[in-house]
């Protein structure tokens, strides 16, 4: 168990960078700190391993104040892992997760034995795996090894560092699910650091939102989206995720939060094409993302135009066209910060299926189709239980 | 045709005087840039480490740099006495800066969040330099010995004017009794050995790169 009492932080240069921090962190569980940039959760994390001294106030683990133990013996008995993998690449996937056990001066053979357990806990065999260096992997298995190197030595509590903020999001996902399901066997005390509310949502066991230095709530990611304690958690929360989860969303509609934007109804990776595209191979396309028109955008992404499937199959004879041959422009254009019901009036004048939405440069970030819409709907209103 | 018969049969007649000469001027080159080596890499660590008197020792090492070779080699000869001790001394000031350098820039280059990881997982300063820092910065601290060595062989000719010995003597022999013959003979070992230093310290360099090729045996 970890304790933080009336912890505060303040730099030379007169920044306060923590204030009145007091936090009970239970053993065994995931803790995520999360908050907008700035908000001192990296700091706050720092503390427990003592690359951070609090200015005033007490940090206790198991009781122990850590502020009086030596910083090096602190942090060999405590896992961490950092948003930049930080991988040695000078050494092999082997050495990296044996580095904690050799400074503890293990025997090779346990070491040994450890890195091969720990290699096949998440999917990478070790006879393969063993004497690659870091630069021969992808990134997401670079921070699996990330990860059980700060396993290695079996710690008690792990520290990390918006540990999968740098992954792509497949590998995120992945990463995500792998250590929810590690942390059943390992049940270790896991300070989890991160920006994104979805992540925080899926692996915590608590979160504990902070602003400006100050933790604002703590509670279990059902407490907080249910009872979110003031304004800046809702909107840290977000609108889309606090309808979802509202107990009866026809006593409390939208009516406080407003009209949802442009940006919560869209879809972000609407079907797009790029002006030379061969009129059989956009067919092609449509039949794959069972569409019945191509967004058609430049190498910037800017909008251009659309191509319905009725002028490219009046030209699909001519070997020679291209869609920008075919290509009709956009009447109309929504941004992302605009409400959605602008978007849902023009497709309703106009019978367009749906709209493209752009940003100030002209560049698509999405588009706001009847498909979008409908599921807007049933998130607003689900199916009320009397009906079932 | 006949100066180069002549420098042949020349050769052929002296070879045992030209490698003492030879070795000789390695004798220098080696102990003087051994010692910059040592020296050099410390002082680009603590470079490295107290960022705000890496300008200073920069500064000093440069200053060092700028005095024409045969001056400083003639003011250190009024302190050391003429020969080989002056020679070495010589060289190993003219050694540190690319060394100094070098390490300073090798070991800032290492990538930030190595070092914070290295912290953040318990190593002691010297873990984190002997383990992560230095053998990454391993690439350019030998491209500065290649440096270093190169001017160092070059620098070594003119040890006869403070009575060292190499390769110099035989070239100023040959200034002395205007013989172009036995200039060639001392200025052709001296440059072969400068561009086989470089050869070599060069591929040195290149080895240190840590290989990305998957290890064949344990460690």
């Amino acid at each position: 168990m970890i304790r933080l009492e009336k912890v505060y932080k303040r730099y030379a240069d007169g920044f306060q960078a923590l204030t009145d921090i007091n936090l009970d962190l239970e053993a065994g569980k995931i803790h995520v700190f999360i908050g907008p940039s700035g908000c001192g959760k990296s700091t706050t994390m720092k503390l427990i391993n003592r690359l951070i001294t609090p200015s005033e106030g007490k940090i206790f683990i198991d009781g122990e104040d850590i502020t009086g133990v030596n910083p090096v013996q602190l942090r060999r008995k405590i896992g961490y892992v950092i948003q930049n993998i930080g991988l040695f690449p000078h050494m092999t996937i082997s050495e990296n997760v044996a580095v904690v056990p050799r400074l503890l001066k293990w025997d090779e053979d346990k070491i040994q034995n450890k890195v091969n357990e720990l290699l096949s806990l998440v999917n990478l065999p070790p006879e393969t795996y063993k004497n690659r260096y870091p630069g021969e992997l992808s990134g997401g298995q670079q921070q699996r090894v990330g990860v059980i190197r700060a396993l290695a030595a079996e710690p008690d509590i792990i520290l990390m560092d918006e540990p999968f903020s740098a992954l792509d999001p497949i590998s995120r996902e992945q990463l995500q699910d792998e250590l929810t399901n590690l942390q059943e066997n390992i049940q270790k005390t896991i300070i989890f650091v991160t920006h994104d509310m979805d992540e925080a949502i899926k692996i915590a066991d608590n979160i504990v939102l902070m602003k400006a230095g100050e933790v604002v709530q703590v509670g279990t990611p059902e407490q907080i989206l249910r009872h979110p304690a003031n304004d800046f958690v809702k909107e840290f929360i977000g609108k889309k995720r606090l309808v979802e989860h509202r107990e009866n969303p026809f006593l409390n509609s939208f009516d406080a939060e407003g009209v949802p934007s442009v940006k919560d109804v869209m879809i972000d990776k609407p079907v797009t094409a790029s002006p030379s595209r061969g009129l059989a191979s956009s067919l092609n396309l449509m039949e794959q993302r069972r569409v019945d028109s191509l967004i058609i955008v430049d190498k910037n992404r800017k909008l251009l135009g659309y191509a319905p499937i009725l002028n490219v199959l009046s030209e699909i004879s001519d070997e020679t066209k291209v869609l920008a041959d075919v290509m009709q422009s956009f009447k109309f254009a929504v941004k992302p910060d605009d409400p959605f019901t602008v978007a849902l009036e023009f497709m309703g004048q106009n019978n367009a299926p749906y709209v493209p939405v752009v940003n100030d440069a002209n560049v698509l970030v999405g588009a706001v189709t009847r498909g979008s819409i409908v599921r807007l709907m049933s998130e607003v209103y689900p199916v009320a239980e009397e009906v079932l | 045709m006949q100066t180069i018969k002549d420098m042949i049969s020349y050769v052929q007649e002296n070879y045992d005087l030209l490698l003492l000469y030879t070795g000789q001027h390695l004798l220098m080159v080696v102990c003087g840039v051994f010692l910059a080596l040592i020296a050099g890499t410390l002082l680009g660590i603590v470079c490295a480490r107290y960022k705000k008197a890496a300008p200073f020792i920069l500064a000093l090492a440069n200053i060092i740099q700028i005095i024409p070779s045969l001056a400083l080699l003639a003011i250190l000869m009024v302190y050391f006495g003429l020969g080989f001790y002056t020679v070495v001394a010589g060289l190993f000031l003219y050694s540190l800066l690319p060394i100094i350098r070098n390490t300073y820039v090798g070991l800032d280059q290492v990538d930030k969040s190595l070092v914070e990881a290295g912290h953040g997982i318990g190593m002691t300063y010297l873990q984190l330099l002997l383990k992560v820092q230095l053998p990454l910065a391993m690439p350019f601290i030998m491209a500065g010995l290649r440096i270093a060595a190169v001017i160092a062989v070059g620098v070594a000719t003119i040890a006869p004017f403070v009575g060292g010995d190499g390769l110099g003597r035989e070239i100023f022999s040959g200034i002395n009794s205007r013989n172009d013959m036995r200039i060639f003979v001392g200025a052709i070992p001296a440059s072969l050995l400068a561009i086989i230093a470089d050869l070599i310290l060069g591929r040195m360099e290149r080895n240190m790169k840590y290989s990305t090729k998957p290890k064949t045996s344990q460690p």
